[in-house]
């Protein structure tokens, strides 16, 4: 296997066939080495795969997202184990740019806390069931989301409108 | 049991965020019961400067020297992380045998900076004011010494390329290298002969902060602060990235999962490292330093575009812990996307776990055993 890629598309088949066998009711795309899952799959897709003992995905190693003007914004998992040390695999999820609200990962992984946090911060996105859903690198108050690429960020040399 | 005479009620404590032991300016709102802490929030982000929307600004090539300045203590495995994600992202390009071997050097001397320096740091929070801390920082002088002479600057080093390094390594590199990874066992012997058995570190390090195996993996905790907790998980062995599984070294282990453990997982890392370097010192063979493919690529960054779509995600097992970088192409010479995974930042998640029902002065080195870098945390 390459050194740190996601997994090859062979296993990948093999992930996304088990998952739908898994879970009726539930289909995935693969797109290139990404599995794309719908908004509303997410938990249980999550909760699947980590519960699976054939993936025991146990590790959520990053949580991101990407922003595609004008409609849609991405979520991005890359799932671990690390019992069994495999992966990682991306989950890639599609929201609506103007509603971006997912299910949050973290009561199925607490390292998604703080991740989840800053894309909140950034991007906007809304996790519901989030135990603590508040900015986490930009100060209160703050508005706006800097990582959209539509975001115009102030004038540097204009005078501050907080002071 | 009689009624207190006074009523009590909690007390809310701002610990930093310009407090000398908050290692940067990083800011705790605890909440206490007399001594005892009953709630802790962190509060980061004074050092935010959206070091991801800057690198979707520029070509690849030139976010180097930015990631220099995330964990300010560890440029090289900062340097590589990137490097890694972008021959990733460019489908693999080739790394010539010689640049692989300095940079396994590089990483390895970086991990030995950075776990003396915390283990410095953290004396200092034990209350130990400056000698250990001086101790270690005589040693890591010397490895900055090195650096400065490959690549011109001590800390920011900005060295490591896709396809190699910047050039090879200057004269003389090599056996002076050989000469500072000789003595350092020696340095090691001394350090933990002043420390891994002195009766105030075990009564102030020991059982306090325990983070269970449970509680690590599921809060995606990584690095030493995984491994003290009893996991077996280093990247450098699970993906084999570079050429370590050429390299004969062990991964050492904790049981408990405190302070103290966080604490020897380190030295014991370091001696691993020394092992790693020997190896690496004695074996490195002549040759270019960087392939055409990473030459080209640094000398023309905007000729690099990524097909529409490819992506990355390049990792390594950074002296802190996992270090991602996921990049996102849409074709321009410019990432379309692009996000570090910092690991001080996600080890901070358990920080209140950690904490909870032991004294404020323990927050202190609990937060030390962490080893967190704002300028990596708030990116």
């Amino acid at each position: 296997m390459p050194v740190g890629l996601h997994l090859m598309r062979p296993a990948l088949e093999g992930l996304k066939s088990a998952v739908e066998g898994g879970l009726p009711g539930v289909t995935l795309q693969l797109e290139g080495s990404v599995l794309m899952v719908e908004a509303k799959d997410v938990p249980r897709v999550c909760r699947f795969l980590k519960d699976t003992p054939a993936y025991e995905m146990d590790y959520l190693a990053n949580l991101t997202a990407i922003d595609y003007p004008p409609d849609t914004l991405e979520v991005v998992y890359h799932l671990c184990s690390m019992r069994q040390k495999h992966g990682p695999v991306a989950l890639r999820v599609k929201l609506p740019r103007a509603n971006p609200v997912i299910a949050s990962v973290t009561p199925i992984w607490r390292g998604a806390e703080f991740q989840e946090r800053e894309v909140y911060d950034l991007f906007g996105v809304i996790f519901e069931g989030h135990p603590d859903l508040r900015r986490i690198l930009m100060w209160e108050g703050f508005k706006g989301h800097p990582m959209r690429k539509d975001y115009v960020p102030e004038d540097q040399d204009a005078p501050d409108e907080r002071a | 049991m009689t009624e207190p005479l006074l009523d009590t009620q909690l007390l809310e404590v701002n610990l930093g965020p310009q407090h000398p032991s908050t290692h940067g300016v990083f800011r705790m709102q605890a909440l206490l019961d007399g001594e005892t802490i009953v709630k802790l929030k962190p509060v980061m982000g004074y050092l935010h400067r959206n070091h991801e929307q800057l690198g979707e600004g520029m070509t690849y090539i030139a976010s180097f020297p930015f990631t220099d300045r995330l964990d300010y203590f560890c440029a090289m495995t900062n340097n590589l992380g990137l490097a890694l994600a972008i021959e990733q992202l460019a489908g693999g390009i080739e790394v010539p045998e010689r640049a692989q071997y300095i940079r396994v050097i590089m990483s390895e001397l970086t991990r030995l900076v950075n776990h003396t320096a915390v283990i410095g740091f953290l004396l200092n929070d034990m209350g130990a004011f400056g000698t250990p801390l001086l101790y270690a920082f005589r040693e890591r002088e010397k490895i900055l010494d090195l650096f400065e002479m490959a690549s011109g600057s001590r800390m920011m080093c900005n060295y490591i390329r896709p396809g190699g390094v910047r050039e090879d390594v200057p004269e003389g590199f090599l056996e002076r290298a050989s000469r500072i990874v000789a003595e350092y066992p020696r340095f090691l012997d001394e350090f933990e002969a002043l420390l891994t058995q002195n009766e105030i570190i075990r009564q102030r390090a020991q059982h306090v902060g325990v983070l269970s195996k449970e509680l690590a993996i599921n809060a995606s905790i990584t690095g030493p602060m995984l491994r003290a907790s009893g996991v077996d998980y280093d990247i450098r062995k699970v993906d084999g990235y570079g050429i370590y599984p050429r390299f004969a070294f062990r991964i050492p282990l904790g049981t408990v999962g405190d302070v103290y453990d966080r604490y020897y997982v380190r030295i014991l890392e370091m001696r691993e490292s020394v092992a790693i370097l020997q190896q690496a010192l004695k074996e490195i063979p002549p040759g270019p330093s960087i392939s055409p493919k990473g030459l080209q690529l640094v000398k023309s960054p905007r000729t690099f575009r990524p097909p529409k779509g490819a992506e990355a995600y390049g990792r390594i097992e950074s002296p802190k812990g996992e270090l991602g970088f996921f990049l996102a192409s849409d074709g321009s010479p410019q990432p379309y996307r692009y996000h570090v995974r910092a690991p001080s930042f996600i080890n901070l998640t358990v920080l209140e776990d950690l904490c909870l029902g032991h004294k404020v002065a323990d927050v202190i080195i609990i937060l030390g055993s962490i080893d967190i870098v704002m300028g990596e945390v708030d990116r």
